[in-house]
Order: structure tokens, then C-alpha cells, then sequence
């Protein structure tokens, strides 16, 4: 009975974080599923959304910023707002800029955002960071706290998935289709393509500060290194990859396989180092134990990227490809089928 | 006034002549195969432990080490261009982009795992200065950093100027369609110009090695400035990028500088957001860089 309340416990875990994972992959999947804009800053978004969250609601404020007091739920909005907003003021500027050149923008931009929550120590405790941060429904007793907390990520997830698939099959969807294969055309079309790729951008950047406000309620802790480009950005990534572009299911179904895959990783060699540095074997002391389980997470990470790359050349469409909406019969005239019907922008 | 020229600018010009090194690479990887490539960092991190290796078994001065590091690592980057970069020639480029930024974290975590993640130096023990005109301080190793550069420099021109592969390069950075038209072998192009952004990658990271220490995150600190230098010297131009790379450097040392006041201009701890915002001001007044090189 025991052995199997852990392995519950531990499964609670896994469907959390990889909602967690899911809401941020939706996010990205606005972006660069829709859009086709490159963000490689997921974690400079993610850390505001995670540091807003904190310094919102933690009661203590001996060393950082704190003692506002304001509940959870509104901290999670704020959380997204404050995302929004750094997004918006970069995607003001950088937003027409060609794909590479956006990636590389967005990378200095997470680079910069960390800088700022490590030097910034009277607001954020510099490297030491920010902890004890209240979790909703936390009050409750064992299981149900963790269960309530599940339910409320995997609530957000259905909410933001249901969103974006009614946004993608309309005209505000297509555009972004138009956009993402063809600007020129988009904008022929009389599109404002810039004032599309900014909305799909500050979308996006939102769902990420939300990811993020989720994250930093459950890990009840953050610093500096929660922006660090590999777990949060990299990961992100191939979850949408190999789940599948622009499809939302897809990114949903990635960041939970993906997520499974990393956590079982660091699950299986931890108990296979266990096992080597046990009495009964005892191959390794455990000194070495210790230093190989550090190796093997270098050793995880490398699987993740050749899992990205396998999946780029074999099946870069992911595990579910991206469906088009099928165009809506037009009342009282006869249209080709497959034209956007994008609204009016001016 | 001498404090300015020791502390400040001296550090400047040593930071500029490798962020110039390694952004020829970047730039010509964007000319000649059109994608900006992320893993180009860590090609510069590998490049240093395989030279950090080289010392530790043979005992050879960094300087001696690093032309057989840069063999290495050409061969090895060679190997990934054929595994990660060859199936997208035809496809968009952003594949390209997106392989790349997995094979930047693939390299620095096959780095980590192999070499571990303590903080190496290429050179044990503390070097003095020497003392010039009674109060002018430079470090021998600063010497030998920007000495090499320019030879390396030298060698980099004549390479594209006197030979036919640098020719072709050339050709090929300032118009793939007519390069190939004049019929120069594309494919040979491409591993030369992987092999030439290696070489100077290693360099540069046995450079910035010396200077500092090894560690597994300094080729991905230096991406962002790397960038910022080919696209402020116009991207395509090699020379652009050596000139991108020492304003950087330079910009870099100098905001820390107290100009007003006594405060340094610009807190330490931000000296990395310094290239970031010169980039962000190219791509919007400037795109095509000071040097007029392409614009996507």
C-alpha cells in the first residue's frame, strides 16, 4: 500500500509539472506555432511571470521586496499582466525583425532579465532568491493539497487550450497562419502584419508568466538560475517540437511526454547510481555516486537535444501535425476554399 | 588618465580582439550558409577543454596546444555540419536555427558530462605586469593575446584575398546564386568556411582562457556579444566583424569606467547587457551594419 501512495504521489508530481510545462508550450505554440516567431527567451518571461508571483505574495520582506498581500489568484493575473507588458515593449522593437535576428534578440533579452533579479538585490535577494512563496490550497490536508493543485493547473490548461483552439480556427487565427507562411501576401491582403505578430507575441509572453507564476507556487522557491535558458527554454522547445507545431494538442501531448521522459531520466539514474554505490555491490563509494548523478544530468540534457534533432530530420511536422480549420461555407456566394478570411485591420 | 588606459582600455582592445575572432566565424556561417548559428559558442568551449586536455597530457605551452585543438575541432565540426546541418541545405533556414540551438546545448552538455564543471586555468600562477615609460601596465599575456590576433588577422586576409577557396568564399557570402552559377563547389565552400570559423573560434577561446579561466558557460557568455559584433560590423563582412568585435570590447570595458563621478558609469553586473543594447540599436536605425553587409 505504501509503495503504491508513492508512486502516486510521484505521479502527481509528474501530471503537475507537466501541466505547468503544457501551459507554457501553449504559450509557445501562439508564438511560434501560429506566428512563426522565434523566441528563444521563454525563460526571461517565465522568470517575470515566476518573480511577479513571488514577490507579490510572499509574507516576508526582510531582504527583498514583499508584504503586499495580495491573494493568489490576483497575483497570477498580475503575473501575466507584467509578462505582457515586457513583451509588448520588446516586441515593439524587435518584432519586424527577421526570424534569426528575433532569436538572438530574445536570448539577450532573458540574459538581461537575468542579470537584472541577480544584481537587483534589495528587490529580489540576488542570487539567494526569494522563497517560502505561498501555494494555493497548501491548507489542506496530504493528498488534497496536491491533488487541488493539480486540478487547478489542469484547469488552466483546458481553459487556455479551449481558447486557443477556438482562436485558431478564426479569422484571427488564420491571419496568423497568412503571416507565418507568407507576409508579403498577409500583407497584401491588407493585413497589419506587425500588429498581428504583436499580439501573437504578447500572447504568448503571458501564458509564459503564468507558467511561471504556477512554478513558482509550486517549488515554493526562486532564483535567479529558475531563468536559466536550458530547463525552462530548451525544454519548452522540443516539448513543442516533437509534440507538433501549431497544434495544440500537440504541444499539450509534448510537454507531458517530454516532461515524463525527463523526470524518469533523472528517476532511473539516480536509482541505478543508488544501486552501484549500494553495500551490496558497491562499485562506486558513494562520493563517486554523487558525482556521477551530477554527470548524468549533463548526460540527460544531451538526450533531450538528440531527441530535438532525430525529430527535426525524421519527423519535423512532431507526433501531431498541424490541421487546418476547415474554411467556413461563405453565405450567398461561391468562394474557392482554403482563402483566409481574415477581418479587416487598418 | 594612466589608470584609464591600464584598467580600462588595454582590457577593452584584449575582450575586442576575441569577440572580433570569434565573430568572423558567426558571420561568415551567416553569409555563407545563412542561418545564425547558436552552437557557435560552445564550438569555442569545446575547443578550449580539448586544448585543456592537450596541456595536461603533453605539457605544451596553450599557444602550442591550440593548432592541434583547432585540427580537433574543425574535424569534429566538420562531423556535426554533415550530422545536424547537411539534411536542411534545401529547407527553410530557421531548421537550421533550431538544430542549431540543439546542438549548442548537446556540445555544452557533452562538456560537462566528459570534463566536469570546475573552473580550469590554462596557465597556472600570476603573471606581473610589465612597467613601460614608468606608469604604463601591461600583462604579458595581454601582449601575446592581441600579438596573435594580428597575425591571425594577417592570416585570415590573405587567406580570403590571395587563395581561390577565399575567393570563393567571398563570392559565395556576397552571392550564393551566382557563385554557383560560376561554378564553385558549394559544398567545398561550406566545409571551408566551418573549418576557418573553428580554427578562430578555438582561438579565440584559448585567448579569453588565458585571459580569464575555463569554464563550460564562457562560450555561451560570449554568444550574445559575438552577434552583436558581426551584426554591428555588417553581416557577411569579415572585417566588419573584427571591427564590431573590438568596438564591443571596448564599449564593454569603457561603461564600467567612471565618467561621471566616481561611480562606475554603468554597475559591473550589467557589462553584459552593453553589447546587447548596441545590437538592439543596430537592428533598428542601422540593420545592414556600419560596413553595409547584407540585410535579411
Amino acid at each position: 500500500m505504501e509503495q503504491y501512495y508513492g508512486l502516486f504521489v510521484y505521479g502527481l508530481s509528474l501530471f503537475t509539472m507537466g501541466g505547468i510545462y503544457a501551459v507554457m508550450a501553449l504559450g509557445l505554440n501562439v508564438q511560434w506555432g501560429f506566428t512563426g516567431l522565434f523566441n528563444a527567451g521563454i525563460a526571461g518571461f517565465f522568470a517575470v511571470g515566476a518573480y511577479t508571483q513571488a514577490i507579490l505574495t510572499t509574507p516576508i520582506c526582510r531582504d527583498h521586496l514583499g508584504c503586499y498581500g495580495v491573494s493568489i489568484p490576483l497575483a497570477m493575473l498580475v503575473a501575466m499582466v507584467f509578462s505582457a507588458g515586457v513583451a509588448w515593449a520588446i516586441a515593439r522593437i524587435c518584432i519586424r525583425l527577421r526570424s534569426d535576428y528575433l532569436a538572438i534578440a530574445t536570448i539577450g533579452i532573458a540574459e538581461i532579465l537575468r542579470l537584472v533579479f541577480k544584481n537587483e538585490i534589495w528587490a529580489t535577494n540576488g542570487p539567494r532568491g526569494v522563497s517560502q512563496i505561498p501555494k494555493a490550497f497548501e491548507t489542506l490536508p496530504a493528498p488534497w493539497n496536491a491533488l487541488a493543485f493539480l486540478a487547478m493547473v489542469a484547469a488552466a490548461v483546458g481553459v487556455i487550450y479551449i481558447a486557443l483552439e477556438r482562436a485558431r480556427s478564426a479569422p484571427w487565427g488564420r491571419v496568423m497562419t497568412a503571416i507565418r507562411e507568407n507576409e508579403t501576401a498577409a500583407a497584401a491582403a491588407g493585413k497589419n502584419v506587425e500588429s498581428f505578430r504583436l499580439e501573437s507575441f504578447v500572447i504568448g509572453s503571458a501564458l509564459m508568466g503564468l507558467g511561471g507564476a504556477l512554478m513558482a507556487q509550486y517549488l515554493k522557491q526562486i532564483d535567479p538560475n529558475v531563468s536559466d535558458p536550458l530547463t525552462a527554454t530548451f525544454l519548452v522547445w522540443v516539448m513543442l517540437v516533437a509534440g507538433g507545431s501549431a497544434n495544440n494538442k500537440g504541444a499539450v501531448l509534448g510537454a507531458m511526454l517530454l516532461y515524463a521522459v525527463w523526470s524518469a531520466s533523472e528517476l532511473l539514474s539516480t536509482r541505478f547510481l543508488m544501486l552501484l554505490s549500494s553495500d551490496s555491490i558497491g562499485a562506486l563509494t558513494h562520493a563517486e555516486a554523487g558525482e556521477w548523478s551530477i554527470r548524468f544530468a549533463y548526460l540527460r540534457v544531451f538526450i533531450i537535444g538528440l531527441i530535438l534533432q532525430v525529430i527535426l530530420q525524421m519527423r519535423p511536422q512532431g507526433i501531431l501535425p498541424e490541421v487546418r480549420p476547415k474554411p467556413h461555407p461563405r453565405r450567398g456566394g461561391d468562394r474557392a476554399p482554403g482563402i483566409t478570411q481574415g477581418r479587416k485591420s487598418s | 588618465m594612466m589608470e584609464f588606459l591600464n584598467f580600462y582600455l588595454i582590457p577593452g582592445v584584449v575582450l575586442g580582439c576575441i569577440y572580433a575572432l570569434g565573430a568572423i566565424g558567426i558571420s561568415l556561417t551567416f553569409g555563407i550558409l545563412r542561418f545564425s548559428n547558436f552552437a557557435h559558442g560552445d564550438t569555442m568551449t569545446l575547443g578550449v577543454y580539448i586544448t585543456l586536455s592537450l596541456i595536461h597530457l603533453t605539457g605544451l605551452h596553450p599557444l602550442a596546444a591550440a593548432p592541434v585543438a583547432m585540427a580537433v575541432t574543425s574535424g569534429l565540426v566538420l562531423g556535426m555540419d554533415r550530422l545536424f546541418f547537411k539534411p536542411f541545405r534545401q529547407s527553410a533556414t530557421i531548421m537550421m536555427v533550431i538544430a542549431s540551438f540543439g546542438l549548442m546545448l548537446m556540445i555544452r552538455s557533452a562538456i560537462q558530462f566528459f570534463w566536469g564543471v570546475q573552473l580550469h586555468a590554462l596557465q597556472p600562477g600570476i603573471a606581473r605586469p610589465w612597467v613601460l615609460f614608468e606608469s604604463f601596465r601591461i600583462l604579458p599575456k595581454h601582449v601575446l593575446i592581441i600579438g596573435a590576433t594580428v597575425v591571425l588577422m594577417m592570416a585570415v586576409h590573405l587567406l580570403l584575398t590571395r587563395t581561390k577557396i577565399g575567393k570563393a568564399m567571398r563570392a559565395t557570402s556576397d552571392n550564393p546564386e551566382l557563385a554557383a552559377l560560376t561554378g564553385i563547389d558549394t559544398e567545398q565552400v561550406i566545409r571551408a568556411t566551418w573549418v576557418m570559423g573553428a580554427c578562430l573560434a578555438v582561438a579565440a577561446g584559448v585567448f579569453l582562457g588565458l585571459d580569464t579561466h575555463v569554464e563550460t558557460m564562457m562560450g555561451f557568455k560570449l554568444l550574445l556579444p559575438m552577434f552583436a559584433a558581426a551584426i554591428l560590423g555588417g553581416i557577411g563582412k569579415p572585417y566588419g566583424a573584427v571591427a564590431g568585435g573590438l568596438v564591443i570590447g571596448i564599449a564593454e570595458e569603457l561603461s564600467a569606467y567612471p565618467w561621471i563621478g566616481t561611480e562606475p558609469l554603468l554597475p559591473p553586473g550589467y557589462k553584459a547587457g552593453v553589447a546587447f543594447a548596441i545590437m538592439v540599436a543596430m537592428l533598428i536605425w542601422r540593420p545592414q551594419g556600419l560596413f553595409r553587409g547584407r540585410q535579411f
